[in-house]
């Protein structure tokens, strides 16, 4: 590291402020802090404990194969969301099905715990498609779509629920159609001007939103302390809107505090910014190498806070056992098989598609345009016959 | 029908808008009790209430990144940007948002948000304040950028602009705000706001522009007449897409071709025009295209703005160099 960033030197660890309800080595014993959010896990079941572990292995799983798959050509590339799980789970699993989510580029276990189809990240990142899925379907748990200009969605978030407040959707008092917002970003895109005004625009509108920040201690190679002088879950008090930093590898912390932010916001309390503090455990993205800034210290150091083998020590003092454990991991093996056979299954989208939808209708430039491309391209499939003397249909047309 | 300044067609307009749509929601500073800088929406917020007119925060990527989540939610925002000078911090949420979202989501999410911008200069202003950055946005697929440049226009393609399910940038000629003319508030009959219009008819040359200098053609031609000069003044409205084809029939008709406008020359609209006029009328034309533009230079100070905006004498002088009068 260098004498640069050691300059800006604050802890991107825990303090006493933090929530904590699982110790690393997966006991119960919660935080002084965690008090006030405890009462979100009452409801909580051993079958959601397991939910919240079969989901962390699973998605691990899938984000391994996609790792795999860019290695192997398959994909342009792959952002990891390896480590980050608990923050991720816990969260989704806090937000209700009539919320919204805003998702940055790395939510994939956020992404398919509300329903989105794991190929349709991989279609993305394989180049068939700008974005996956169809925000608007209901069986993609209104995940809107990626957005890789950092901190945008911030904004997009923030006049989503001012939407909501506008059609009265916030602070009824009723459970079932009080809606909120949820939008997820990085201790980087924290830095971003568009969040700060996302800041400015929910204190000032008391959107019923909660800003998801997964602090995962690196933006590609620039460590957090260069981000920020202060622990991030502070940045947003200057705006008038409360934070709490939260153990993000602790998959129970982060549904509690999670839960209960969003039921402020539901019941139109304004907003809230939630700092999980976690570890991207692989590269930034597939063109990275993090070998390259980070020490094997910090890795092993953050190995050791793996979410999962947490999850696992509760579950196992709960008295689950290793055929369980075994089965999840069968079940993660399948679910990433099934991925890579219909990852190789998928062919590139029609040329001419990549005129659609510019425009809600097409003009006389664009149609110009597309037919001349077909024009042309046909003209080398005119070519093909060896020995052919005669012009074909690329003349002709 | 009714007389309107151009400024007070706009109001008409949004205030129909909103009349017609409860989902129409205008954002903007100051655009609440003070009625925008230029008074644009005066007695709107009044009218419709603080959450149909919604006095932002100062910052524009703030306005524009808000109308995206609105627009998401199925709200017809309509963004005011104070000057032409101040889009910058918003440019990246129209670019890369705005302007993708519907092809990025393959038509499942439309942007119906219209950026309203009033442009150029001419009224003695500071810096930042007579710009006319309508280039950088008409290079950016998904986007439709128009210019009005009479009251009638103004109201009518405002109208349209909100009612459109693509993202409108809607440049308005702030140096015509207080220009009068009739206005029909009936729209059915209008041309779509993707269309071209001939303001003057004539023989010997195509002259092309938008948004402020639209007026000046017409006096231009009216000046020309006198010297036995025919000149066709062409209102774009459309800057993107581009109506290609009025120009090139007009073309056809005269062989020549003027375009001016206020913003600098180096990959302009004027740029693209003539390019479009010599491939498709290269046979037709007498002159080379000819451009009367900004100079390449930021805009100047504004005691020395006349130097800098193309007039009617510039206009004249670029029509006298195409039939060949001057060189």
């Amino acid at each position: 590291m260098s004498a640069t960033n050691d300059r800006f030197a604050t802890s991107a660890g825990l303090s006493a402020a933090t929530v904590q309800v699982l110790t690393e080595d997966g006991r119960f014993e919660p935080t002084d802090a965690a008090a006030e959010y405890l009462p979100y896990l009452d409801s909580l079941t051993d079958d959601d404990f397991r939910r919240f572990y079969r989901d962390m292995v699973v998605v691990r799983g899938f984000d391994t194969e996609a790792t795999n798959l860019q290695r192997q050509g398959q994909l342009a590339l792959w952002p990891p969301s390896s480590g980050q799980e608990a923050a991720q789970v816990g969260s989704a699993y806090a937000a209700k099905p009539q919320d919204t989510i805003f998702p940055s580029y790395r939510e994939h276990v956020v992404a398919t715990i509300r329903g989105v189809d794991p190929l349709d990240i991989i279609r993305v990142m394989r180049g068939v498609t700008n974005s996956g899925w169809d925000p608007t379907d209901p069986k993609n748990g209104n995940v809107r779509v990626y957005t890789l200009v950092l901190g945008t969605q911030a904004l997009h978030a923030t006049g989503y629920a001012m939407g909501v407040k506008f059609d009265g959707k916030a602070g009824t008092g009723s459970a079932q159609s009080d809606e909120a917002v949820i939008v997820y970003f990085g201790d980087g895109a924290s830095s971003e001007g568009d969040v700060s005004e996302a800041f400015v625009f929910a204190g000032s509108y008391q959107t019923p939103q909660v800003f998801f920040l997964q602090n995962n201690q690196w933006a590609i190679s620039v460590p957090v302390k260069t981000q920020s002088r202060t622990p991030l879950y502070l940045r947003s008090s200057g705006f008038g809107i409360p934070g709490v930093q939260v153990d993000g590898n602790d998959v129970l912390a982060s549904y509690a505090v999670t839960a209960k932010q969003l039921d402020e916001a539901r019941a139109g309390h304004g907003p809230s910014l939630i700092e999980a503090v976690t570890y991207r455990m692989g590269a930034h993205t597939t063109s990275d190498d993090p070998t390259r800034y980070r020490t094997s210290d910090e890795d092993e150091h953050w190995r050791g806070r793996d979410p999962i083998a947490r999850m696992r020590a509760f579950l196992t003092g709960r008295g689950v056992g290793g055929e369980w454990f075994d089965a999840i991991d069968e079940e993660a093996a399948d679910y990433s098989a099934d991925i890579r056979r219909r990852t190789l299954e998928l062919v590139a989208p029609a040329a001419e598609l990549i005129f659609d939808h510019v425009y809600s209708e097409p003009h006389a430039g664009m149609a110009e345009q597309r037919a001349w491309l077909e024009r042309y391209e046909r003209s080398f499939e005119a070519d093909v016959p060896a020995g052919s003397t005669t012009s074909t249909q690329g003349g002709a047309a | 029908m009714t007389e309107l300044t151009l400024a007070k067609a706009i109001t008409t307009g949004l205030a129909d808008a909103l009349e017609a749509d409860d989902r129409v929601v205008l954002l903007g500073e100051d655009i609440g009790k003070l009625g925008g800088v230029f008074r644009v929406t005066d007695g709107l917020q009044e009218r419709f209430g603080i959450d149909r007119v919604v006095d932002t925060p100062l910052a524009e990527a703030g306005i524009i990144g808000t109308a995206v989540g609105l627009a998401y939610r199925g709200f017809r925002p309509v963004c005011e940007l104070q000057f032409d000078g101040f889009v910058f911090p918003g440019f990246d949420q129209v670019v890369t948002q705005v302007a993708k979202m519907r092809y990025r989501t393959q038509g499942a999410v439309k942007m119906p948000i219209t950026i309203r911008v009033p442009f150029g200069g001419g009224i003695g202003s500071v810096e930042h304040h007579s710009e006319s950055p309508e280039a950088y946005f008409a290079h950016t697929p998904g986007l439709r950028v128009v210019a009005c440049s009479s009251p009638q226009d103004a109201y009518s393609m405002i109208r349209q602009a909100v009612e459109s399910d693509d993202p409108v940038v809607f440049f308005e000629p702030k140096r015509r705000y207080w220009s009068k003319g009739e206005v029909v508030t009936d729209v059915s009959a209008v041309p779509s706001l993707d269309r071209a219009r001939v303001v003057v008819p004539g023989t010997d040359v195509t002259l092309v522009t938008y948004g402020p200098l639209v007026q000046t053609a017409v006096d231009a031609a009216l000046a020309a007449e006198d010297d036995g000069v025919s000149i066709e003044v062409i209102d774009l409205r459309s800057l993107a897409p581009l109506d290609e084809d009025a120009i090139v029939d007009s073309v056809q008709k005269t062989g020549r071709i003027v375009i001016a406008h206020e913003a600098a020359r180096f990959g302009g609209i004027g740029a693209e025009i003539a390019a479009m006029v010599t491939e498709r009328c290269f046979d037709r034309l007498t002159a080379p295209p000819l451009r009367v533009t900004g100079h390449d230079i930021p805009y100047p100070p504004s005691e020395l703005e006349d130097h800098y905006l193309p007039d009617l004498d510039r206009m004249l002088d670029g029509v006298d160099r195409v039939m060949g009068v001057r060189v």
